[in-house]
């Protein structure tokens, strides 16, 4: 089993990722440079967070166009596993890997701080290791994490349980108060329909060990771990 | 050459945050007449071809890159 840390320009949570699969999930893993026109070998890619190409234009708008989307598309078309955090899961949206888009949180607020997810749904292979209701502490670093899509393609997600987190209090309620961004139905974060591919704006690399804060994050690794094991 | 100005701004149906307090701000020097403010972008593009070709290039780009349809509208005019 192999995964691969995409580097664009601008990423900076590429070694987060790095260290929280390495040293704390124990699984081989390779840094992947934007111009890689190839991935071979890998079975799960991740799109770090961080600011490729600085957010011009639009976050994820040039990252989209680099050389190693092509081959994530194929990825991704091959049923293998994609997970977009933060500035990965911008860059998803703009590639139509997932639909939708972020856009200016509503407060204009770069908010960094803990939230409570709320598993929506286990029947993927990003949050078949977690039970569904369960609360995960993960933390948020964005000020463009606000999801939105037009109200049938909302509804399309939900009916195809494909809202994978929501923004909770901590009692596991998605109110308005809960919701950091003014994200749509409080998504924080969606599958595609085939389901291997995952964005989310929160970060659950950095919530991989306890000395982090929380642990509540590894159960989303894991779970794709198991299931490339299964495989 | 002609020269491309491509206007992109956020769907009226979304919330422009930054409008929005632009649009505060703006009351607060009391202009209250201030019904809406909708923040964008403007890019100028110096395109080598002919006008039509020219259209229907940028068209392409706007489509592709320089705005997202799920969340933009954009507009542009050529010009000689």
């Amino acid at each position: 089993m192999r995964f691969g840390v995409v580097r664009f320009p601008g990423s900076n949570c590429d070694q987060d990722a790095f260290y929280a699969l390495r040293d704390v999930l124990r699984v081989d893993v390779d840094y992947v440079w934007h111009a890689e026109t190839r991935l071979r070998g890998y079975d799960c890619i991740v799109l770090p967070g961080g600011f490729s190409y600085g957010d011009y234009l639009r976050t994820g708008a040039v990252a989209r166009f680099s050389p190693v989307m092509g081959a994530v598309q194929e990825h991704a078309a091959r049923g293998r596993y994609v997970i977009g955090i933060c500035n990965g899961f911008q860059v998803l949206c703009e590639a139509h890997l997932l639909p939708g888009a972020l856009i200016r949180n509503t407060g204009l607020k770069f908010r960094c701080r803990q939230v409570r997810l709320r598993v929506e749904t286990t029947e993927t292979p990003w949050t078949c290791l977690a039970s569904t209701g369960a609360l995960l502490q993960v933390p948020i670093a964005h000020g463009e994490g606000c999801y939105v899509a037009d109200d049938e393609t909302v509804a399309m997600l939900e009916a195809s349980s494909r809202i994978v987190f929501r923004y909770t209090d901590s009692s596991g309620l998605a109110s308005a108060e809960s919701n950091p961004n003014g994200s749509a139905a409080n998504i924080a974060g969606i599958c595609n329909e085939q389901r291997n591919v995952l964005g989310m704006m929160p970060h659950p690399e950095r919530a991989s060990e306890a000395l982090l804060g929380s642990s509540d994050g590894r159960v989303i690794f894991e779970s794709v771990i198991r299931t490339i094991r299964g495989n | 050459m002609p020269e491309v100005k491509v206007y992109v701004t956020l769907k009226p149906t979304l919330l422009d945050a930054q409008g929005r307090v632009v649009q505060n701000a703006l009351h607060g020097l009391g202009y209250d007449r201030v019904k809406q403010v909708r923040m964008g972008k403007y890019i100028v593009l110096d395109v080598d071809g002919d006008p039509e070709r020219v259209g229907r290039d940028v068209k392409e780009m706007c489509d592709r890159l320089l705005a997202n349809p799920v969340i933009e509208d954009y507009r542009f005019e050529v010009s000689e």
